[in-house]
């Protein structure tokens, strides 16, 4: 299936991709969600991925966010199931010139390139919406209050919720929330954002704002950004290429403009006609 | 026996209230071990390696499956044949006391974190928290909110139950009313009802002061 935006023909030509997934395996107990799975993203792209309920997108987000790890196999140095993120392995570490699993410890430095918004917010309730923003600047990044407070302002005005400093998470509505959550990933400086369906718990009227919101960022800066979403409008907008799994395997990838308008898989054809027709 | 004689309450009153200040001090040291303890031991039974914890909730499951006066007595013979007889009554039983207490406690505890969504712990990691800042900052305060009703409750039910040190000779107030009744071959119904209506004068507050913590929560906005 060669197609302008083949890993193939990125792995030959282009720069090192931010993100690569070599061989990648993951398995839930006897359930084999990713299977060998390989894919490269380049530095500022916009990729939503798409599939069917428990094709691994989820997954695949939360391993980049190691909240999940993959299923080791034998001799990595050979035989992949490898994540590589900005040219380093993410899911495991370099020692003696070969790969190890990762440990606790270095998994702390490797994922704070990386950030990511949830699909129910998980803002600290215990902590007023300024203090959501600034608490990992400074604990994580060590950055001064003044610092991080400045920067948190800024962000939250970038948002729209100037006006919300000083509250708590539960007296916002869930579309504040989730862009204050935005603002949070924000925070850290981020090379890499991950969104998992993060409009899908609004209420219909408050998913605009919120994309609004990710709309801008991805028009303003150079943040790269894997998507999960259902909101194909905003998929054809936002991102430069489209990835259909079902099973745990690329279906089929492209641009927005040629899966939307002209997909050529079959599955991907009837997932497409599932979810326009919602 | 005798009826009931207010000479004979005035008089042993001041005994029952001294023995009733050594319940105070006994509670307070129990208290603090169980408040304390009880904690600890919650956050070891989430974070310590399995050689740790095993043995350890064992321990506690002992310690909720056996009656306090047993581990008091055991406790107070077993200090004093093995590692040093001059502990005191008081340091003794107030820590059986404490320590027993930390059994129930922690169960508390233990609840009100499992009751914080997953994706609290989640968020702190995707955050690149440091583990004390996700402990203190985000797990322990949404803790204390679900937990500190239940482990109120427990330390008032260990207020109540520090007459059991009688039994290894803390001098608290049924010693002083029997002290008193050897003396006097009276005094028993006066001296135990004294007790009483101190331990309730002593719970009241602590129950309204409870009741209107449980108010502040359910209003405030975290
Ligand atoms: N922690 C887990 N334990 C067991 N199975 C899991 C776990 N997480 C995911 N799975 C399974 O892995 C498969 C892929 O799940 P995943 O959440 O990645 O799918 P998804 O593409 O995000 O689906 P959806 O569109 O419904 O969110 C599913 O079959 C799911 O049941
Ligand atoms: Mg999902």
């Amino acid at each position: 299936m060669p197609s302008p935006t083949s890993n193939e023909q990125r792995q030959r030509n282009g720069p090192e991709p931010i993100i690569r997934f070599d061989r990648v395996n993951k398995s839930f107990g006897d359930l084999r969600v990713l299977n060998e799975l390989s894919f490269d993203i380049d530095a500022g792209e916009r990729v939503t991925l798409i599939g069917p309920s428990g094709s691994g997108k989820t997954t695949i987000l939360r391993l980049l966010m190691t909240l999940e790890h993959v299923t080791p196999v034998k001799h990595p140095d050979e035989n992949g199931g490898v994540i590589w993120v900005e040219g380093k392995p993410l899911s495991h570490m370099e020692k003696g010139g070969k790969l190890h699993v990762a440990s606790e410890r270095y998994l702390r430095q490797a994922r704070q390139k990386i950030g990511m918004v949830f699909q129910q917010f998980n803002l600290f309730p215990n902590m007023k919406v300024l203090r959501n923003v600034t608490e990992s600047q400074v604990h994580t990044l060590k950055r001064s209050k003044d610092e991080a407070e400045a920067k948190a302002r800024d962000l939250l005005e970038l948002v729209g919720l100037s006006d919300k400093i000083d509250n708590y998470p539960s007296q916002l509505s869930g579309g504040q929330q989730q862009r204050v959550a935005i603002a949070r990933a924000l925070a850290m400086d981020p090379d890499i954002l991950l969104l998992d369906e993060v409009t899908s718990a609004l209420d219909p009227e408050l998913v605009a704002d919120v994309l609004g919101v990710l709309r801008d960022i991805a028009d303003t800066t150079s943040i790269t950004m894997l998507i999960v979403t259902h909101e194909m409008g905003f998929a054809r907008d936002v991102s430069n290429r489209v990835m259909m799994f079902d099973q745990g395997v690329i279906v089929e990838e492209d641009s927005p403009d040629k899966i939307f308008s002209n997909p050529q898989e079959v599955r991907t054809q009837d997932f497409l006609r599932a979810v326009l027709a919602e | 026996m005798n009826g009931w004689s207010n000479e004979r309450a005035a008089e042993i009153f001041p005994m029952v209230l001294e023995g009733f200040w050594v319940v105070l001090k006994v509670a307070l040291v129990a208290g603090i071990i169980a408040v304390a303890l009880g904690l600890l031991i919650a956050i070891a039974e989430q974070t310590a390696p399995t050689w740790f914890r095993r043995p350890l909730s064992g321990v506690m499951q002992f310690v909720r499956n056996t009656p306090l006066l047993v581990q008091v007595l055991l406790v107070w013979y077993a200090t004093s044949l093995y590692i040093n007889p001059e502990w005191t009554a008081f340091a003794v039983g107030s820590a059986v006391l404490g320590v027993h207490y930390a059994s129930y406690t922690s169960e508390s505890y233990r609840a009100g974190i499992e009751a914080i969504p997953q994706g609290q712990w989640e968020a702190a990691t995707a955050l690149s928290l440091p583990v004390h800042r996700t402990w203190f900052a985000v797990i322990l305060p949404q803790m204390m909110r679900r937990s500190s009703a239940a482990v109120a409750n427990w330390i008032i039910a260990m207020f109540k139950e520090v007459p059991v040190l009688f039994a290894i000779g803390v001098i608290e107030m049924i010693a002083r009313v029997q002290e008193y009744q050897g003396l006097h071959y009276s005094g028993s119904l006066e001296g135990y009802t004294i007790a009483g209506l101190l331990f309730l004068a002593a719970s009241y507050p602590v129950a309204v002061a409870m009741r209107r913590l449980e108010i502040r929560l359910a209003k405030s906005h975290f």
